[in-house]
This record gives structure tokens, C-alpha cells and sequence, in this order.
């Protein structure tokens, strides 16, 4: 535990990454160090692990949000329909995840200590440019896993305390990092998604209507692809919503996106259209 | 071949005891209180960046006084042992007394084994739901424990405060007050001839301060799981003119 001598403990200090640390210490505990053999052709393990689908999220002035369904998906049944999918990252960022549900956990997991470790260590919060890069190498890190079937792709978005404003990055499963703007969405309904994002975005949204805009690109991505759950009246399960801003994250309360989900469902219902 | 003059192990201990302790004397005062909302950390510290007081985990924080390099290794390293713990098993599993008894084997490891013992002297504190819960674990140079309640005072005037403070402390203080109530103390020490309750008594000088909280109930006040909170700049200026006045 402590340094056994004195030009050891310099490049010992000097790495403020978690994930480095446990790398050399306990390389067991990182998600990426579990594979499931030689990367062969046929090895395909997607159909091992429930599957997380679309996540959503847009900026508005001031901020940032992201929202996700609830549903989980094993091939053709539904494993969970209370599956959370975007958490907090830190206190000014949120993460959300589509794919291979018990690795995004886990690196969600890995992710959120890794910010917070930092944080201890040096005294200050690491930018957000630094954040998107951490969360980069960790999905690289995961590339062997995502050849074999459980890929696992995030969508990063935080508040830069410097620039004051929104930012969002996606990401690809060999690490690439890509900052996205006005709204993104990933997952297998995202292509549903972000059709409705881009009749419903403009640069002018409040915080609130930026939470219907959400729940609505939600509903419209439920509406046509089956991984991805709509609001559930029946068991009251809403989206899970975050907003980003200059305050921090926060979480939308059930109460107004139960409220956002009626609105949305009675207008659809009044305007008896089949698509 | 030079013949090794034989030093028996008392006098060899004992030796290493005085030099540690004539280092962690050098140093400046460290007051860490438990009271009715959570735990105050009050330091002398002129420095703005470079911390006494520090963040382990959600509810655990670390007071240290002696040498900045060797305190800060083991903050460094209390850290990575609490975050490793908490990722492996879960974060309920990392407790002040599991880090506290990992500390006492490092301090007793390099007092006998090393050349030269650490010249500092700890405090892990953890706050609890309750006040009976709270933990204050004091850890010395050569790795002896000791489970303290109320309050622990550390550092060079470590007595003179001790004096100051053993009036003043009750259970029932809200943090601004346990924060007021060490920092008198802190400057009564540091100057011996003044008494508090004399005119012209300098100022309490937020500058030479470094404080931090452990709140108890950081997830309703804050919507943090994490208890730690420094307080500093306006805030502190506020509640020691606020202290001064009454």
C-alpha cells in the first residue's frame, strides 16, 4: 500500500485514473478483462445478455438532456420493462447506454468511481473534453467483447463549466469519440428517434418542452421498434429523464413526465391518424 | 568491515518516537468535531490548495498534520484503497474502521521497518445517520489506534487547544458553531497571552483557515450521497463574522 521506494511512488502518484490503478493492481475487477475466448467468426454471444436500446438526448440554451425507455430485450422477449439506462456520470454529466445492458452497467459503474477518483485526488473536477476521452478509452477497451456481440455504445452529455453551455458526445465501439449537436440518439430505435428529434428540435426549447420533445422522440421510436418501450399507463412507467445545467444533473419527477406522456398520448389519440 | 554499535530496541524506538513527534510539533493545530449535524473539520492552513483536510469516500474524511508529502501519499492511497472496495463489494463496505486499521499497518510497517518513521499524525473520521454512530479514529506515527469520541485535536499546540475546547464543546452543536468554537480555540493557542473574552483580540481570519463538513444528512440537504463539503470564501467569512458577533 505504500510506496517500497522513493522513485516508485512519483509515476505511482501521478496516475489520477481509476481505471489504471485497478488495471495494474486488481486487473480482474475491469469489466474489459472478461472475454469469452478467441475471437472467432461464430462466436456470436448477443443472445447471452438482455439488451438496453434507445437513449435520446438534446440541448437546449442553458443545457442538456437525456432520456431513455425502459425496456430490456433477449431476442424476441422482453427481459425488463424497469431497466434504467441513463445515470448520472457526475455531478455536471450523465451517461446513457444502448447495447449489451450488463456491460454498460458495469462501465457506467466503472465510469462513475473513475470521475469521482479523480475528483479526490486532485482536488478538482476534470473538464468535460477529459471526461468524453476517459469514457472513450473505456468503451476501446471493450472492442474484444463488442467483436463477439456485447457491444455496448454510450451517449455522453454534460454541462461545460467553462464554455457555459450543453455538449454532447456519442461514441463508437472502437473508441471513436464524436461530438454531436442540437440531439442525438443511439440504440436500435434511434433511427425512429431521430426523425422525430428533427421535426421537433429547435434552438429555442425550454427546459420543459425540451422534456416533451424527449418523451415524444421516445414514443415515436416505441411506436416502430419493438426493443424499445413506450410509456407503460398500465404499470405507470415513465422515461427516465435527466436535465444538465449550469445547477448540475438532476432527474425529471415521474409526476411531469407522466404529465409530458398524457399529453402526448391524448393528442395522438384526438388526431386519429394510423402513422 | 565497520563494526555496527549496538543500540538496543528501547532506546532505538524511543528515538524514533522523539523525532517524529518534534516533527508533527512543528506543525500547526487540526481540530476534527463531532456535533448535533455531522462532523467539522477545522485546520490552521495558510494555504489555499494545499489541503489538510480531505475526501476518502461518501461518509469518511481525513485530517492530517505533519509532513505535506507523507500525509498526502496516504490520503492518496486511502483513497484508492476506499474506491477499489467500494467498486469490488459495494459502497456500504467501505468503512472508517477498515481504512483505519489499514493505515495503522502502513504507519507501524514503515515506524519499525524504514529508515525513518512519518512524521504525521491522522484523523479518520466517518459520520454516521446518528450522532452515536459517528466514528473518529486517531492514528499516530508509529500506527497506534485510538477510537475517539466528541472531539480530536492534533498538531503543534495540540494541548493549549485541547484546554480552549473542553469547555466549549457539547454534542448538541449545529457545524457553524463547532466550526466558530475551534476556530477561537485554534487562535487563543497560537496566541497564549490573549483570552477570548478580552477586547482587542485579533479577529477570527477565515485566510489562515481550512474548513470542511461531514454533513449527516447530505442526500436531503444536497442530493449527494457524498457527506463532504469544504467551506470556504464567502461562506466561511460569513459564519466567522457571524460567530464574532455573538
Amino acid at each position: 500500500m505504500l510506496p517500497d521506494d522513493a522513485a516508485a511512488a512519483v509515476p505511482r502518484a501521478a496516475s489520477t485514473s481509476f481505471a489504471d490503478f485497478l488495471g495494474a493492481h486488481h486487473p480482474g475487477l475491469l469489466p474489459s478483462n472478461r472475454t469469452l475466448g478467441p475471437v472467432t467468426a461464430s462466436t456470436d454471444a448477443s443472445h447471452l445478455a438482455p439488451h438496453a436500446t434507445t437513449i435520446v438526448s438534446l440541448t437546449f440554451p442553458g443545457g442538456v438532456l437525456m432520456a431513455g425507455d425502459r425496456r430490456a430485450t433477449m431476442g424476441n422477449v422482453i427481459a425488463s420493462r424497469h431497466i434504467e439506462k441513463v445515470f448520472p456520470a457526475d455531478r455536471y454529466s450523465v451517461l446513457g447506454i444502448a447495447g449489451s445492458a450488463g456491460i454498460g452497467l458495469d462501465l457506467t459503474r466503472l465510469f462513475q468511481v473513475e470521475l469521482e477518483h479523480y475528483e479526490k485526488i486532485e482536488a478538482t473536477m476534470m473538464s468535460l473534453d477529459g471526461k468524453a476521452n476517459r469514457l472513450a478509452a473505456m468503451v476501446r477497451q471493450n472492442l474484444p467483447m463488442a467483436m463477439q456481440g456485447l457491444a455496448v455504445v454510450p451517449l455522453f452529455a454534460g454541462f461545460d463549466t467553462d464554455r457555459h453551455l450543453g455538449r454532447l458526445f456519442s461514441f463508437d465501439v472502437t473508441g471513436g469519440r464524436y461530438e454531436e449537436h442540437e440531439h442525438h440518439s443511439v440504440g436500435s430505435g434511434s433511427v425512429f428517434a431521430r426523425g422525430a428529434l428533427k421535426k421537433l428540435w429547435n434552438p429555442r426549447l425550454t427546459e420543459a418542452s425540451a422534456v416533451r420533445v424527449a418523451v415524444e422522440s421516445l414514443y415515436d421510436a416505441a411506436d416502430d421498434d419493438s426493443a424499445t418501450g413506450g410509456p407503460d399507463t398500465v404499470r405507470a412507467l415513465w422515461p427516465v429523464v435527466y436535465v444538465v445545467d449550469g445547477a448540475g444533473a438532476r432527474r425529471i419527477p415521474e409526476r411531469d413526465l407522466e404529465s409530458a406522456a398524457h399529453t402526448i398520448i391524448e393528442a395522438r389519440s384526438a388526431a386519429g391518424r394510423e402513422a | 568491515m565497520t563494526q555496527q554499535f549496538y543500540v538496543s530496541p528501547e532506546q532505538l524506538m524511543k528515538d524514533r518516537a522523539d523525532f517524529a513527534r518534534k516533527g508533527i510539533s512543528r506543525g500547526r493545530s487540526v481540530v476534527v468535531m463531532s456535533c448535533r449535524d455531522g462532523i467539522a473539520l477545522v485546520a490552521e492552513n495558510a494555504s489555499p490548495s494545499l489541503h489538510k483536510l480531505g475526501e476518502i469516500y461518501d461518509r469518511i474524511a481525513f485530517a492530517a498534520v505533519g509532513k505535506y508529502n507523507e500525509f498526502e501519499s496516504l490520503r492518496q492511497a486511502g483513497v484508492r484503497y476506499a474506491d477499489v472496495r467500494g467498486y469490488s463489494y459495494a459502497r456500504e463496505d467501505v468503512t472508517a474502521r477498515g481504512l483505519a486499521s489499514v493505515y495503522a499497518q502502513s504507519l507501524g510497517a514503515v515506524f519499525t521497518a524504514e529508515s525513518k518513521p512519518f512524521e504525521v499524525e491522522l484523523v479518520v473520521a466517518e459520520v454516521g445517520h446518528a450522532q452515536d454512530s459517528d466514528h473518529l479514529y486517531r492514528l499516530t506515527f508509529d500506527g497506534s489506534i485510538a477510537d475517539e469520541t466528541g472531539f480530536v485535536v492534533m498538531g503543534g499546540a495540540a494541548d493549549a487547544v485541547v484546554d480552549s475546547l473542553s469547555g466549549a464543546w457539547s454534542s448538541d452543536l449545529s457545524l457553524p458553531e463547532a466550526v466558530g468554537a475551534a476556530a477561537r480555540a485554534l487562535r487563543n493557542a497560537s496566541r497564549p497571552q490573549a483570552d477570548g473574552t478580552q477586547p482587542g483580540v485579533p479577529p477570527l481570519d477565515p485566510s489562515v483557515l481550512e474548513v470542511a463538513f461531514l454533513e449527516r444528512d447530505p442526500d436531503t440537504l444536497r442530493g449527494s450521497r457524498r457527506a463532504f463539503r469544504r467551506v470556504g470564501g464567502p461562506e466561511l467569512e460569513n459564519l466567522l463574522q457571524h460567530e464574532q458577533d455573538t
